[in-house]
């Protein structure tokens, strides 16, 4: 999710500003003010968690992931030591109410001897809190420029424009500079401090020992924080207001599943019912009724309504016509209304207090509460939420997330399917569907749980204060996110019609229809044609959910063909991202597994549901 | 005694964090040993949130009974 930007590395000219900080600090806020660019900015913490890159001023502005410091404990740890051992200039953000964790990491830097200026944001909320700082001071101890800023309100913002430039090395700690300058004829300050620091990678590069001093160190650095802290924070009221009690409530199981169910109650009324009926019912109607006669009309004036290219442009499955009106009239509505949900979710701080109000429930399933983090974002865009399986702590929980979002978690634009096709058949239907998701997921889980090695992970995740979402923030971030799916996903389904249109004419799609027969017909109980329908969805689960539109079929064949479509791994670009981040024997694995339990399922509900329903 | 023990409201010194990564990543969170806290909330068999200074951190269960704590 490092958003969009460019993805430079070192080609580039200029001096290396590199943004770094401790988690959720607000480098995004900032990194979006300081290039005009836009990158997700989210109240939790990894948000980004691969560099992102901008121009300013002829330089590079570099954002490095969010880390409590520096060594190789993990990859955003690994991606941002390599970033920061590169650069020119460090703008440290820090968050003023967190001084004490904050300057950790800070000191580090400082200990590394590379030129520094601080960013202390969220100064509106330190006022808020009645904290006070002591600016002068805490440059004076630091020995490197401050500067007191709000990111998402552009104060400060001039003055730290100008002190950029006057970046420096600030007052190193004592204890480790003997031993660094021992280590000076082999490799440089930088990377000395952190081979010190026990840096395994790092010191294997240079053939020396890893350092064994990290606690020493760490402690010491700790201890100096902490006086720092003492002298530099002076604190007026302790007072944290409605946020605070509204953020306990959203802990404990007492009030906390009650406000979870009310705000899923909301969204299934925002989106479920004021989304996928009202609005969808009429843009549809705008689609059907105007758009798509109006192309028509057009088009015949210039061509014969006969012709090939007619049929590929507006006939029944018209690149301009049908994938237009899906796109513009079905899913987009309903894409957008998911990822403003999502990202007001992501901005107002609940996602981390939901996570620790379900830790309980999903360590059920191999996973701790922070797991919660993708999974939510899976019903956006898997593809988004695979990546962001990196913020969990073990490889076994990112593997368990990873299968559980391919096989159990339908994106935004399968539920705007499903519901489309769902709604016609019943709440029955509807009802059964989340149930046989939920069990699906629930089973799998505890599965993995059971048979993968390794030993679960608990949660350890810091709790942000709960923030009001900023409305341009959400607009921006939920706007950009459908629109970029728009872009990909026409295209494809473009390509995918036309490709079907032109199977259909040559007759292959019957050959393929019969290959299928077996699957299709005696193992699912559908009619041959749907074998369209999953020739599709193996582009794209959505569109070939699309094509259930069109065909005529009891409402019990279309609910398997929706289960059955949902549970294969969503889109083509999902399953890169699962093979990129899984490796690409786990990932075929995974996807093979995945393939086959759905068609599996598939079969086995068909069953059953007969049986219950005859 | 262990975190996982503790009240809501009390306030606790953290004595000792017997697994070295564990140890090494909440030093970084700024509870490191010695360090004050107090107990926020504890969920009915789940998470124990802490909280220090402005900072509120949610430690998981079993991770929290492995963290030795006294009340101060
Ligand atoms: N009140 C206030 N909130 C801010 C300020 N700057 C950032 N935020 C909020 O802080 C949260 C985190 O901001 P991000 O820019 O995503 O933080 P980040 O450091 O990039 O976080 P990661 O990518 O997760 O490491 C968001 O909810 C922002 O709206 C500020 O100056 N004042
Ligand atoms: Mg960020």
């Amino acid at each position: 999710m490092a958003g969009s930007g460019l993805k430079a590395g070192n080609m580039v000219k200029g001096k290396k500003i590199v943004l770094a900080g401790n988690p959720n600090v607000g480098k995004s806020a900032l990194f979006n003010i300081l290039t005009g660019l836009y990158v997700d900015v989210s109240n939790y913490s990894g948000t980004t968690l691969d560099m992102a890159c901008g121009r300013y001023n002829g330089d590079v502005i570099i954002e490095a992931p969010g880390v409590y410091g520096l060594s190789s404990i993990n990859d955003e740890e690994k991606i941002t030591r390599d970033i920061i051992l590169a650069a020119d200039i460090v703008v440290n953000v820090i968050n003023s109410l967190h001084l004490d964790r904050d300057l950790f990491f800070t000191l580090q830097i400082i200990d590394m001897g590379i030129p520094m200026v601080i960013a202390l944001n969220m100064t509106d909320e330190a006022v808020q809190r009645g904290l006070g700082i002591n600016i002068r001071l805490l440059e004076e101890l630091l020995g490197v420029p401050v500067v007191s800023i709000a990111a998402v309100r552009g104060i400060g913002i001039d003055e730290l424009k100008k002190k950029i430039y006057t970046a420096r090395p600030g007052h190193a700690h004592f204890q480790p500079i003997e031993k660094i300058n021992k280590m000076l004829h082999r490799m440089n300050r930088r990377e000395a401090l952190l081979v010190i620091e026990g840096d395994t990678e790092l010191s294997e590069c240079y053939g020396v020992k890893p350092g064994t001093d990290r606690e020493a160190i760490y402690r010491a650095r700790r201890e100096r924080v902490n006086q720092i802290v003492a002298q530099v924070v002076r604190e007026i009221n302790k007072d944290a207001g409605i946020a605070a009690r509204l953020g306990n409530w959203m802990l404990l199981p007492v009030t906390g599943f009650p406000l979870l169910a009310l705000t899923l109650w909301a969204v299934y009324k925002l989106v479920g019912v004021f989304l996928a009926q009202s609005v969808v019912d009429f843009t549809g109607d705008v689609m059907n009724g105007y758009y798509e006669p109006a192309v028509r009309s057009l088009l015949s004036g210039i061509m014969s309504p006969e012709g090939v290219l007619y049929t590929i442009l507006a006939g029944q499955y018209g690149v301009l016509t049908l994938t237009v009106t899906y796109l513009i009239g079905l899913l987009f509505p309903l894409v957008l209304g998911i990822f403003f949900v999502l990202s007001i979710l992501e901005d107002s701080g609940y996602m981390p207090r939901i996570a620790t109000l379900l830790d309980r429930a999903l360590t059920g399933i191999g996973l701790n509460g922070q797991a919660v983090i993708p999974l939510l974002l899976g019903f956006g865009c898997v593809t988004m939420a695979c990546i962001t399986t990196r913020i969990l702590g073990s490889d076994r929980e990112r593997r368990i997330a990873v299968f559980l979002l391919a096989l159990g978690i339908p994106c935004s634009a399968q539920i705007a399917i499903i519901t489309a096709v769902l709604a016609g058949s019943g709440a029955l239907y509807m009802l059964l569907y989340v149930l046989f998701m939920l069990g699906i997921v629930l089973c799998a889980g505890t599965l993995l749980k059971r048979f993968l090695p390794g030993r679960p992970f608990p949660l350890l995740i810091e709790l942000p204060p709960l923030r009001l979402p900023g409305v341009q923030n959400v607009c921006q971030k939920a706007w950009g996110r459908s629109y970029q799916f728009i872009k990909e996903a026409f295209p494809i389904f473009a390509m995918g019609t036309l490709l079907l249109g032109i199977f259909d004419a040559y007759g292959f799609l019957h050959e393929l229809q019969r290959l299928l027969a077996p699957i299709t017909v005696s193992w699912l109980h559908l009619p041959e044609d749907v074998a369209d329908i999953f020739i599709m969805g193996f582009i794209r689960k959505e569109f070939g959910a699309a094509a259930v539109l069109n065909l005529q079929m009891l409402p019990l064949q279309k609910f398997i063909v929706m289960l059955t479509l949902s549970l294969t791994v969503p889109c083509i670009a999902s399953a890169m991202v699962i093979f990129k981040e899984r490796g690409w024997r786990e990932g075929l694995l995974i996807w093979a597994v995945v393939f086959i339990l759905a068609f599996l399922i598939g079969g086995l509900a068909t069953r059953l549901l007969e049986i219950w329903l005859a | 005694m262990t975190l996982d023990n503790v009240r809501k409201g009390q306030l606790i010194r953290i004595s000792n964090i017997p697994d070295e990564e564990t140890r090494i990543k909440a030093i970084r969170f700024g509870i490191s040993e010695g360090e004050v806290v107090t107990c926020l909330e504890v969920v009915p068999a789940g998470p124990v949130v802490v909280s220090k200074n402005k900072q509120e951190i949610a430690i998981g269960r079993s991770l929290a009974s492995a963290i030795l704590v006294e009340p101060c």
